[in-house]
């Protein structure tokens, strides 16, 4: 209205960016024509990711004549996601053959591929729980890698420094200090725009950076450094903070991947059983409104910034406890980015997260066996991924491609909106 | 600048969005030089029909001719080559940019090498103005005017596109009395001028002042057409909403009780720090209905948000329902039961991506029954929904779709619902029929009336005149920050309370604050 007319930017800006985010976590039609979309927009990530890998193969360039050089793209491209499928969930004949063996460990290495992929996942899931709570709340958490790298520092340094416990109590302990660092790292944000009004995006992203040089910083000093190393590297976490594994087996998938469905699990019931839920859910959506009906706006953006960045402690605690024992700069690689792919393709939904997470890591885990059956470079699998995004976020484009109808044209509202409707 | 008079046909019209019919096979023609009134309740199809007329919307059925010849309009900008100009309910304006700027956006007057002539622009926005009655400043940021100036600029981008017919969609529905009755006397210099205006709205006032034609819509159809000589205003409610509608309210005469709210001193300073409310001091009993009148921007806002605790009070005190609530937090002074309608329900009333189940409990979602401890309850939300959207007459496919997905009277109607079903003793509510349809704000009206006559206490802020002196029991003016009143109803007439809004009722706008209260 007009009786404000110097708030109006800084509104719109703010309006701005929660349109955005409403538009990825309300989509105006059903659950299975958004799923059918995601679908549809892994296919088409497909066949122009099929592109790009004929595109990089000289062999086919250079191939006599045209029938060679569509057998060899045939081979290249059959060959790469031949590869990424057997990697991600195993070629069927082999793990047929490797369940009749009869022998225990030969039985076991035929879920290699799946064990892999859930490892890849498990992370993924946290760091994209973490984002979509964010999203929920209207709140936009790209400092995820920084709450990881918190988080899992945390989680290691308990893990090394307490010893003496039964891993009943060291492992809930070192879980506990990742959450509660990764908070940490997300309470300072959510303060900040509480009290100031500085905007996450880039709050967050600068806490990135400390968590990343503080990784430096404390790998070089005696608290944490390998005795002996003179490389950044952290001591060994005591076996009762590892998460467990079956190691026995030679599977890496560990008990990580339970405890993100359970948190998951915990997310979804947040969100739409408790009242903090309720009160993330309208203050992310109609601040003025919520305050308007006496939630305390602050306090919920507060509450949900640390929660979030708790969640993407916890990924960084999986990692550490559950694959790589001890720290090292880097251990994050880009994760708590992924956890905003994730949280996007998974609609902000923690059902949707884990069924993106499980795609992404199916694909991860492909990656690599694509890379040895081919020669088709593991990075392919981060163009598939963006396109997916891409296609996901410009529904319309996959509709128009596959000739669905809309479930609600653009702009066409069921009824006719009335002043301000 | 015209090119030459149009005149328009619409000849069976169609068109359907799924599971609503929004136009069912409507014929309209708008003679040269006419005002032609499209009167419908909220959800009649008028703005579809008007999309359709703009080149938005493609219709299923029906054909549109302009001057006698069918034109087909794939945008907008087929629809403006034809001359016609439309000013939607919502400006399309951009914020930063100056009036000028906006004006030619899109028809950019260019000098050699693509360099745009600004000062051509700006000639023409003030010629434009003087010929119509339009002043606005071309260089102004449209970000610094007024609702009513901005309006004024969406009328002359149109012209300054030589429109030769202007479709205004509701465009009362966001100005003050001022200003409505002067953008009523431009339509009439523009109709003088031979351009042809359809006029779209619901109230029935303003159809019958300037229309030479009125259609009405209901239901995506023609239900009838008259001249305002020959009809009345109940006749056209009635074609409005398919049945007899009483206009007016009816009110038994108010028993005043003990004192509700209580607001003494009250000074408050808006966001730049200038005083909005100056030195306020009224009391408002249980049983009656005080009603607060003045032009939007007078301080309304603020007084209302300060008592609900939205905004800090810099001076003064509020005691509502028996307590003290001058530094209350908002959920204090609603939990202490006070009801709040507030003034502007898309951006403080509603939650437009929540369901309506939780809209209705946006401010008790954590009491029992619909929380125990940290937990939601559903069913029990569930329960309320159901049971609300049966007394309050909600039209919603279910309890469960997004509360921004209905219409304006039925969004309304979610806000009303809830606040009017808490335990209250106290109802405040800022414009609470602004932009409604009739058949909403007769029972909006009625329902405060029932509120008051079971024993409340009710302020009502609205800048709508009528509905001041309808539901009034005690009407009180604010202008610049300052109260005037309130005085018992029949002590002030329509043209007093009129010049009181203006600030030229008495010596008490400029005189100290204790002169002005009878």
């Amino acid at each position: 209205m007009s009786e404000n007319p110097d708030q109006k930017p800084g509104r719109n800006r703010a309006a701005a960016a929660r349109d955005v985010i409403q538009s990825v976590i309300a989509p105006q039609s059903s659950i299975w024509s958004s799923v059918l979309v995601v679908v549809l927009a892994f296919v088409t990530a497909l066949v122009v990711s099929a592109v790009f890998i004929v595109v990089s193969d000289p062999n086919v360039i250079q191939a006599p004549d045209l029938l060679t050089a569509l057998n060899v793209a045939w081979q290249d491209v059959s060959g790469a996601y031949g590869g990424l499928l057997t990697g991600a969930l195993g070629d069927p004949s082999t793990i047929i053959a490797k369940l009749s063996s009869g022998d225990a460990k030969v039985a076991a290495s035929a879920f290699y591929p799946l064990s892999e992929t859930v490892v890849a996942a498990a992370p993924l899931v946290f760091t994209g729980l973490a984002v979509a709570l964010g999203f929920r709340a209207g709140l936009f958490n790209i400092g995820g890698e920084g709450q990881v790298i918190a988080g899992g520092l945390a989680a290691g340094f308990v893990g090394f420094s307490v010893h003496g416990l039964t891993g009943f109590v060291e492992l809930p302990l070192a879980l506990l200090a990742g959450f509660l660092v990764g908070m940490l790292w997300g309470f300072i944000p959510g303060l900040l725009k509480a009290r100031t009004g500085a905007h996450e995006v880039i709050t967050t992203i600068m806490l990135n950076y400390v968590a990343i040089y503080l990784t430096y910083y404390f790998l070089n000093t005696t608290l944490f450094q390998r005795p002996g190393r003179t490389d950044p590297i952290s001591k060994v976490v005591d076996s009762a903070a590892m998460l467990p594994s079956l190691a026995a087996l030679n599977l890496r998938v560990h008990a990580g991947a339970l405890l993100a469905v359970a948190v998951a699990v915990a997310v979804y019931f947040l969100l739409w059983r408790t009242t903090l839920g309720f009160e993330f859910r309208a203050v992310g959506a109609n601040p003025d409104a919520s305050r308007a009906a006496g939630i305390g706006v602050g306090r919920v953006i507060v509450v949900a910034m640390s929660l979030s960045g708790g969640l993407a402690g916890l990924a960084g605690a999986n990692i550490i406890l559950g694959v790589q024992y001890s720290v090292t700069p880097g251990f994050s690689s880009g994760l708590g980015f992924d956890g905003i792919t994730v949280a996007l393709l998974g609609r902000g939904n923690p059902v949707g997260v884990v069924a993106a997470a499980l795609l992404f890591g199916g694909l991860r885990a492909g990656a690599v066996q694509m890379q040895a059956a081919t020669s088709t470079p593991v990075d392919i699998v981060q163009v598939i991924e963006a396109l997916v995004i891409m296609f996901v976020a410009a529904p319309a484009l996959i509709r128009a491609i596959f000739r669905l109808r809309a479930v609600r044209g653009i702009g066409a509202p069921t009824v006719s909106p009335g002043w301000g409707g | 600048m015209l090119r030459q008079p149009v005149k328009l046909e619409l000849r069976g019209i169609t068109k359907s969005f799924p599971g609503v019919l929004a136009n069912d096979h409507i014929d309209l023609v708008v003679e040269p030089g006419e005002v032609h009134v499209l009167l419908g309740e909220n959800g009649a199809g008028k703005t579809t029909l008007m999309n359709i007329l703009y080149g938005l919307y493609h219709p299923d059925e029906g054909e549109i001719l302009v001057n006698g010849a069918p034109v087909k309009f794939q945008s907008p900008s087929d629809a403006i080559r034809m001359g016609i100009g439309m000013v939607h309910q919502h400006f399309m304006l951009i914020p930063v940019f100056t009036v000028a700027e906006n004006v030619m956006l899109g028809s950019e007057l260019t000098r050699p090498f693509g360099l745009l002539d600004r000062g051509r622009a700006r000639r023409e926005v003030q010629r434009l103005g003087q010929e119509f009655g339009l002043p606005v400043d071309p260089d102004a940021l449209v970000s610094s005017l007024s609702v009513g100036a901005q309006q004024r600029v969406e009328i002359v981008k149109a012209l300054y596109r030589q429109a030769g017919v202007l479709i205004l969609d509701e465009p009362t529905a966001v100005l003050t009395p001022q200003e409505t009755e002067e953008l009523l006397r431009v339509m009439e210099s523009l109709k003088h001028a031979g351009r042809s205006l359809v006029f779209i709205t619901h109230k029935l006032k303003e159809a019958m002042r300037v229309a030479d034609r009125i259609t009405v819509l209901r239901g995506g159809r023609v239900v009838g057409s008259t001249v305002p000589a020959k009809s009345t205003e109940a006749q056209l409610a009635a074609m409005m909403v398919g049945r007899a509608i009483r206009l007016g309210v009816e009110r038994p005469p108010a028993k005043p009780g003990a004192v509700v709210l209580e607001v003494e001193g009250l000074t408050v300073r808006d966001a730049r720090g200038q005083v909005a409310v100056d030195d306020v001091s009224f009391q408002v009993r249980a049983g009656e209905i005080v009603t607060v009148a003045g032009v939007q921007g007078n301080g309304q806002t603020e007084l209302i948000r300060a008592i609900m605790g939205l905004d800090p009070v810099a001076a003064g005190h509020i005691t509502a329902a028996g307590r003290d609530v001058t530094t209350s937090s908002p959920r204090e002074t609603l939990a202490s039961g006070v009801g709040h309608v507030p003034e502007d329900r898309v951006r403080d009333g509603l939650v437009s991506d929540l369901s309506v189940a939780e809209n209705l409990v946006l401010d008790t979602y954590y009491l029992p029954p619909f929380a125990r401890g940290l937990v939601l309850e559903p069913d029990e939300i569930r329960r309320n929904a159901d049971e609300r959207i049966r007394e309050f007459d909600i039209r919603t496919p279910s309890a469960s779709v997004q509360a921004g997905t209905l219409s304006g009277g039925n969004q309304q109607r979610v806000v009303v619902a809830r606040e009017f079903s808490r335990p209250i003793s106290l109802l405040i509510a800022s414009q609470p029929t602004r932009g409604l349809d009739v058949g909403s704000i007769e029972y909006i009206h009625e329902r405060i009336v029932k509120l008051r006559d079971q024993g409340d206490a009710v302020l009502i802020v609205s800048s709508d005149l009528d509905e001041v002196l309808a539901l009034g029991d005690r009407i009180s003016v604010m202008y610049r920050g300052r109260m005037e009143g309130p005085f018992d109803s029949g002590s002030a007439t329509r043209e007093e309370i009129g010049l009181m809004m203006a600030g030229t009722g008495s010596e008490a706008a400029s005189a100290p604050p204790d002169a002005g209260r009878p």
